[in-house]
């Protein structure tokens, strides 16, 4: 055995450094523990391994499986212990490999491998299984159970995504440990407990978490598996690269796992600052989208009613011919560029620098539904920061639906007491169980309600003992933005030291814009000086103006004052079809680079299989059109663009326009338009297995409302604002507040922009019965 | 079949106010579901986890647990008869077996008049007195088929009424504890307060 102990000189030293400092032995071997760390958590540092199934270091133990046994030394001779449980101790002494441990592991697993279907060569699991890995390293390798195993009904839906065999299952409560520690959706539960313990949902209410995918990717055998992957291949067929998700801007770290070149699943990744190992399950499952049939996969120009298939060089030159003779005819303002939020840092550098070669002045990565980018410059904080702040405010949309595993992480701070909880919203969101206060407001009441709860001492207090970090984003598109940034700015003139975690929600958003894809016109600015006929060429970088932007009035009327769309996309949107030249993007996972998520912080991106068709990333795009432009960007390679770091912080408080909301009539009620996170969005649409999950378009209201109005509940009723209406069917939702009334956005069906107008502070809408 | 009515809701919440967390109440309330439908139906169960704040998930888990918690519908009076060692010793087969014959069912099934359930108990500590049954968890000792059957026509007369309530009663009697007397709600933030666990990562 090898002698590596410390002396005691060395181990005193680091008492005094670090009160919490423990010092174990593990088989002979030193180890450097931290009080309250559990032995099997030590034991991971060293060369070690304890077996294990139940045991996941992102969630409470809980010493189900025993798999873990190992010896501890103590008074009375060496003891045996569940190493997940049991916290490490000065000068403890652990053997996890004596005959008695191996005795003890070999017993627990025969135990579990007893009602074990062994249906490996049938199984999702099988070649990534940790129990058929830990039958070969630390089972008996025979069994001395003959009799019958447990039968259940081969797989069952458990939800819409997510299948349960329960005979392989070996009841570690890993998944269901998962679902109301870390989720907070208990709708999975360990049932008919006793010799039947089995998991399972309650009969008519399925696993319809946003989060259900993560019970997959953890349970230690083939008992739950994802139906986008169902049979889909071998673990050793698998090759794999870490990425990260670029479906929200929380930046969620991945694996993306591909064979024969088609992408066939993404697991989670651990990332310490992010996400934890965790994804949503619409970041998870839209790599469906990638396989999609429905792709650009060569240029198109437009032949006089319809675009047909061309050659790169066509396109391109077709695409350098638009531009110069815009530019040349009505000047650089007549060439704008709108999106970017979906590339690389490299691909948005490579566009901002051709927009700049050009001396272009329009372009803007946000599509009007987010806020102002000042937002980039005031005192930033981090996941982290927000996470071991002592207050949260929520000026945002609804974490969960929105930006799902900042919405994981800070329930996570705030139900384990670390971090007060204060929202101010418009309707009850995925957060405000948790919140220490949420605060209601009607859309245009927002400063209001912010100056009120300033005032208030208790309030004022809880903000006077720590950290302050706002989460700010934009929470109703029926609302103007101003609204938000004067809420801030109240807060932030009364508590100065406040920092700002931004969450403006699509993907790179804040590494295009740092790239300079946001220009000082803005994306209204854009489209208004387009439907007034001022713009000649108008590019679109991934961006569906006519999916995405509020105002569908003023997108319309944009799209056909434009003399020519320029359309770099992966995928048919209703905007593209609108496009004169269409250049094909590479799709996630087939373009590498960097992406930039909330934070300001930078990851990777990697490139798994080869683009589809001739489809080519973003960058060489730029880079080849600015050839064709004889513009010299300067760019030979991918490795010529470097991320742009985020800017210099200089800004305190926001600009904001001084407007007041009007009285809201008394028949009306005042309109909140969000997002959910399944909706219309293309990735969400291209993926078969998302794309049944939208809730469609419809009317929420307080019941009481309803009730008021005398409404009828799933029925149509006609929703107007004094220009515009719309059917839309009517829902009941407590979460609703009273006086206003919630649309989702973007969801298919009726299309309830028509209710939006880009300059509308708010929007007040009646609701009425049909006939 | 059906949520709890105003009376039991009413019940309910005087249950919750007994304990400082309101999950606490879920077994009780059961109970009351129970005793109202004479089995715990889903409905009801979706309307305790209203209550007392989980999910129907969490009722569903915790509630089968408990094999006298019935989920589907039984009959007025559930008859277990034991088939374990001793009874089994002194003649439960046969009990069974004339049980089946008589009530025209298998055991596990219900009289179409919804009057019986016939059921096949585990031991019930009553082992002396072999062979034993209950009714309604009622015991009768030493039971002879003829003893069987007379036990039948009493209760399809309806003359054990007072003795023994339709299934689903605890007791004929309520314990009450007035809301002043219960330990109550505590504030909320320390009804959060989860016991401590060790998380597995390094002490702040
Ligand atoms: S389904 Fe999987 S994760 Fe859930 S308890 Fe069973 S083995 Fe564990
Ligand atoms: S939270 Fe956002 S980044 Fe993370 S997996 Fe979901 S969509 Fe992707
Ligand atoms: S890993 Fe320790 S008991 Fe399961
Ligand atoms: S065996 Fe029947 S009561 Fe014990």
């Amino acid at each position: 055995m090898s002698t590596t102990e410390s002396t005691p000189d060395q181990v005193e030293t680091e008492v005094v450094v670090d009160p919490n400092a423990v010092s174990l032995t593990i088989n002979g071997k030193t180890v450097a523990a931290r009080k309250g760390e559990l032995i099997i958590a030590a034991a991971d540092r060293t060369s070690d391994f304890i077996p294990r199934f139940c045991y996941h270091p992102r969630m409470k133990p809980v010493g189900m499986c025993r798999q873990c046994l190992v010896e501890v030394e103590g008074p009375r001779g060496p003891m045996m212990v569940v190493s997940c449980m049991t916290p490490v101790a000065e000068g403890q002494v652990v053997h996890t490999a004596t005959e008695q441990v191996k005795k003890a592991q070999e017993g627990i697993l025969e135990l579990l491998l007893a009602n074990h279907p062994l249906d490996c060569p049938v199984c999702d699991k099988g070649g990534e299984c940790p129990l058929q890995d830990q039958a070969f390293s630390h089972g008996p390798g025979e069994s001395r159970y003959v009799e019958e195993k447990r039968h259940y009904e081969k797989p069952i839906p458990i939800s819409d995504l997510v299948f349960l065999d329960r005979e392989r299952c070996i009841l570690c409560d890993r998944c269901t440990r998962f679902a109301s520690e870390v989720a907070g959706d208990p709708l999975i539960s360990f049932t008919h407990r006793g010799n039947n313990t089995q998991v399972l949902t309650f009969p008519d209410e399925p696993f319809a978490s946003y989060f259900s995918g993560n019970t997959v990717q953890i349970c230690p055998v083939g008992a739950l598996t994802a139906k986008p992957y169902r049979f889909k291949a071998r673990p050793w067929d698998l090759e794999e690269t870490q990425s990260t998700c670029t479906s929200c801007s929380v930046g969620c770290a991945t694996v993306i796992q591909s064979s024969r070149d088609q992408v066939l699943r993404f697991q989670g990744h651990d990332n310490d600052e992010v996400n934890w190992g965790w994804l949503c399950d619409r970041g998870r499952f839209n790599f469906e989208s990638i396989n999609s049939e429905n792709r650009f996969t060569t240029p198109l120009v437009r032949e006089n009613a319809s675009l047909v298939p061309t050659s790169w060089s066509k396109a391109l030159e077709v695409a350098a011919r638009t531009i110069r003779m815009a530019v040349s005819s009505k000047g650089a303002n007549s060439v704008a560029i709108l999106g970017g939020a979906r590339l690389a840092n490299e691909d948005a550098r490579a566009w901002a620098l051709l927009a700049n070669n050009l001396g272009l002045t329009m372009h803007d990565a946000q599509l009007d539904d987010g806020l102002s980018t000042e937002v980039f410059h005031l005192p930033q904080a981090t996941i982290n920061d927000a996470t071991s702040a002592t207050t949260v405010i929520l000026l945002s949309p609804d974490l969960k639906e929105e930006l799902p595993v900042l919405y994981l992480r800070l329930r996570d701070a705030a139900t384990k007491n670390r971090t007060r909880i204060i929202e101010f919203t418009t309707k009850a969101s995925g957060l405000t169980r948790y919140a220490w206060k949420s605060v209601n407001y009607e859309p245009g009441a927002q400063v209001a309600a912010v100056a009120a709860a300033l005032n208030d001492s208790e309030i004022a207090n809880q903000m006077r003992k720590g950290n302050v970090v706002i989460v700010l984003g934009r929470a109703n598109l029926a609302e103007s933005s101003d609204f938000t940034a004067q809420a801030y700015n109240a807060i932030a003139t009364a508590f100065p030291a406040v920092t700002v975690l931004p969450v403006l929600r699509r993907g790179n958003i804040r590494g295009a814009v740092a790239a300079g894809l946001a220009s000082e016109n803005n994306a209204r600015s854009i489209l208004t000086a387009a439907s007034e006929g001022h713009i000649e060429c108008l590019i679109l970088l991934g961006a569906d103006p006519l999916s995405d932007v509020p105002d569908l009035d003023l997108v319309r009327r944009a799209l056909a004052g434009a003399q020519n769309v320029i359309a770099v996309d992966t995928f048919p949107t209703a905007s593209t079809l609108r496009a004169d030249v269409v250049l094909p993007a590479a799709a996630y996972a087939e373009r590498g680079g960097t992406t930039t998520n909330l934070e300001g912080r930078i990851l990777p991106l990697s490139q798994k299989i080869t683009a589809r068709g001739t489809s080519r990333p973003d960058w060489m795009i730029a880079t080849e059109l600015a050839e064709q432009l004889g513009a010299d960007i300067g760019v030979e390679s991918i490795n010529d663009l470097t991320a742009i770091e985020v800017p210099a912080q200089a800004l305190q408080v926001l600009s904001a326009a001084g407007i007041s909301a009007p009285e809201r009539n008394s028949y009306d009620l005042r309109l909140v338009v969000s997002r959910k996170m399944y909706d219309n969005a293309v990735s969400t649409v291209t993926s078969p297995s998302l794309a049944q999950l939208s809730i469609g378009a419809g009317i929420y209201l307080n019941p009481r409302d309803i009730e008021r109005l005398g409404a009828p509940v799933g029925k149509d009723v006609k929703v107007s604002t004094s220009l515009k209406s719309v059917i839309l069917t009517l829902h009941a939702d407590e979460s609703v507040l009273k006086g206003t009334a919630w649309v989702p956005f973007n969801q298919p069906g009726t299309d309830i922009r028509e209710l939006l107008n880009a300059n509308d502070l708010i929007v007040d809408v009646r609701v009425e019965n049909l006939s | 079949m059906s949520r709890l009515t105003d009376a039991n809701i009413a019940i309910a919440y005087e249950i919750i106010g007994r304990y400082p967390r309101p999950k606490s109440a879920l077994i009780p309330i059961l109970h009351l579901a129970q005793e109202q439908d004479g089995y715990v139906a889903q409905d009801a169960m979706k309307h305790i986890a209203e209550l007392v704040g989980v999910t129907p998930a969490e009722v569903f888990g915790t509630a089968s647990f408990y094999e006298m918690f019935k989920f589907e519908p039984v009959g007025k009076y559930l008859l277990n008869i034991c088939g374990t060692m001793s009874c089994a010793l002194m003649g439960a087969e046969e009990l069974m077996h004339h049980a089946e014959k008589r009530l025209g069912i298998k055991a596990g099934s219900t009289t179409p008049d919804g009057l019986i359930t016939l059921e096949h108990a585990e031991c019930q500590a009553a082992c002396t007195e072999a062979p034993c049954l209950q009714v309604n968890y009622r015991y009768r000792f030493k039971m002879t088929p003829g003893e069987l059957d007379t036990l039948i026509d009493d209760l399809a007369a309806g003359k054990l009424t007072d003795e023994i309530p339709a299934h689903g009663v605890l007791a004929t009697v309520r314990q009450r504890i007035p809301a002043e007397r219960g330990v109550g709600a505590v504030a909320p933030e320390k009804v959060n307060e989860s016991p401590q666990w060790l998380d597995g990562k390094p002490a702040l």
